[in-house]
């Protein structure tokens, strides 16, 4: 297959997913694996190293993966292409709703349902926030492996999660400040 | 212009410390959009965090193409947009074709061990600002509950919450304005 050919496909797969996958980032996984057993681009073994990759790095999971599966198809053009291509539909999608809630922002029903969203997401974001405090500081397996209660909290976490706590509330330090802290700090403790 | 590369440059700062989905990019939006650079209040970032869940796309993208859209036009929306992914773009593309086994290296492990930690405090802080704008009646905190419930217990996904949650807002409303009517 030419390599035209091959960024053509590549830009109309991530179009779709882009248009297609409501909900973040997760939500492009089953076009992924579609793509891998459609397409010689990557497979299936490919595809959860590429997961893992962008879940450890910067950027939002969904741009990541993207890129990376992109560059996996066509090199770095292939990657250019492909996560302008996932990311073109919601452009377009959310200038027109910003558009439209310019018009429509004191329009009742508008008003409204912000009102009953605004709890709602601030919800949806309270359990992700739960999904990483269980990744990140309990170590469930261990607890149940031994039943031991000791093992509920990953300890060297504790140590590093409590007293940042504590300084974000206290003195609401810059977040760049913290990510730097934490990680240089994981390597230290070998968390 | 000048507007434009600051709005590039503060989207490239946010997508290079945003670990995970889109949650993790909240407390950056928080500091940088609302606190620093003032383009946008608490309420409307929740806005358009809200609409981003369910409209198509990454929700990261979703939110910097809004608040973009909102500082500088449709220019700004792919300013901005472009701005948040430029930073995947490279680190990803450098790991891609030279790091092949980068997850698996033991030093990145621990640092990312460490800033999970980081990003689960920096979440919860932002949880915490977000209850103050966003949750304020008793409506507010039963939607919240339910919510909160039906996503840890069911696993539903975000959307159906979403759809819920404008029903629940609007039937309120309604109610509301007719018992005003009728007084």
């Amino acid at each position: 297959m030419s390599s035209l050919a091959t960024l053509a496909l590549v830009a109309a797969e991530f179009f779709k997913t882009g248009l297609f996958a409501v909900g973040g980032g997760l939500a492009t996984l089953p076009f992924l694996y579609n793509m891998a057993d459609k397409y010689p681009w990557f497979d299936r073994t490919q595809l959860a190293d590429m997961i893992a990759v962008s879940e450890s790095t910067p950027g939002p999971i969904g741009v990541n993966m993207s890129t990376y599966a992109g560059f996996n198809a066509g090199g770095i053009i292939g990657g250019i292409v492909s996560t302008c291509s996932l990311v073109l539909p919601s452009v377009i999608v959310i200038i027109i709703v910003a558009k439209f809630l310019d018009k429509f922002s004191e329009n009742f029903y508008v008003k409204s349902a912000f009102y009953g969203l605004r709890p709602a997401v601030t919800a949806l974001i309270a359990i992700a926030s739960v999904e990483i405090l269980k990744i990140s500081i309990l170590s469930l397996d261990t607890f149940f492996a031994t039943g031991n209660p000791l093992f509920i909290f990953n300890l060297k976490s504790l140590i590093i999660f409590v007293p940042l706590v504590f300084v974000v509330f206290k003195w609401k330090p810059h977040p760049i400040f913290c990510i730097i802290g934490a990680a240089v700090l994981g390597i230290i403790l070998k968390l | 212009m000048k507007d434009l590369l600051e709005l590039y440059l503060t989207f490239f700062k946010i997508g290079a410390f945003t670990f995970g989905g889109g949650y993790s990019m909240m407390p950056m939006i928080q500091k940088e959009i609302v606190e620093k650079h003032k383009w946008a209040t608490d309420e409307e970032v929740l806005n358009y965090y809200a609409v981003g869940q369910c409209t198509p796309g990454v929700i990261a993208v979703n939110t910097s193409t809004f608040i973009g859209y909102k500082r500088r036009g449709v220019l700004g929306g792919f300013v901005a947009t472009a701005g948040m992914i430029t930073p995947s773009l490279i680190i990803i593309m450098v790991i891609a074709a030279f790091l092949s086994n980068f997850a698996h290296l033991e030093f990145v492990k621990h640092a990312f061990a460490g800033i999970r930690v980081a990003v689960a405090a920096l979440v919860i802080q932002a949880v915490v600002k977000m209850w103050k704008t966003g949750v304020k009646d008793a409506v507010g905190v039963s939607v919240f509950a339910a919510a909160f419930l039906v996503s840890l217990i069911f696993n539903v996904s975000p959307i159906y919450v979403v759809i819920g949650s404008v029903a629940v807002g609007i039937a309120i409303s309604l109610l509301r304005a007719r018992g005003e009517g009728n007084e």
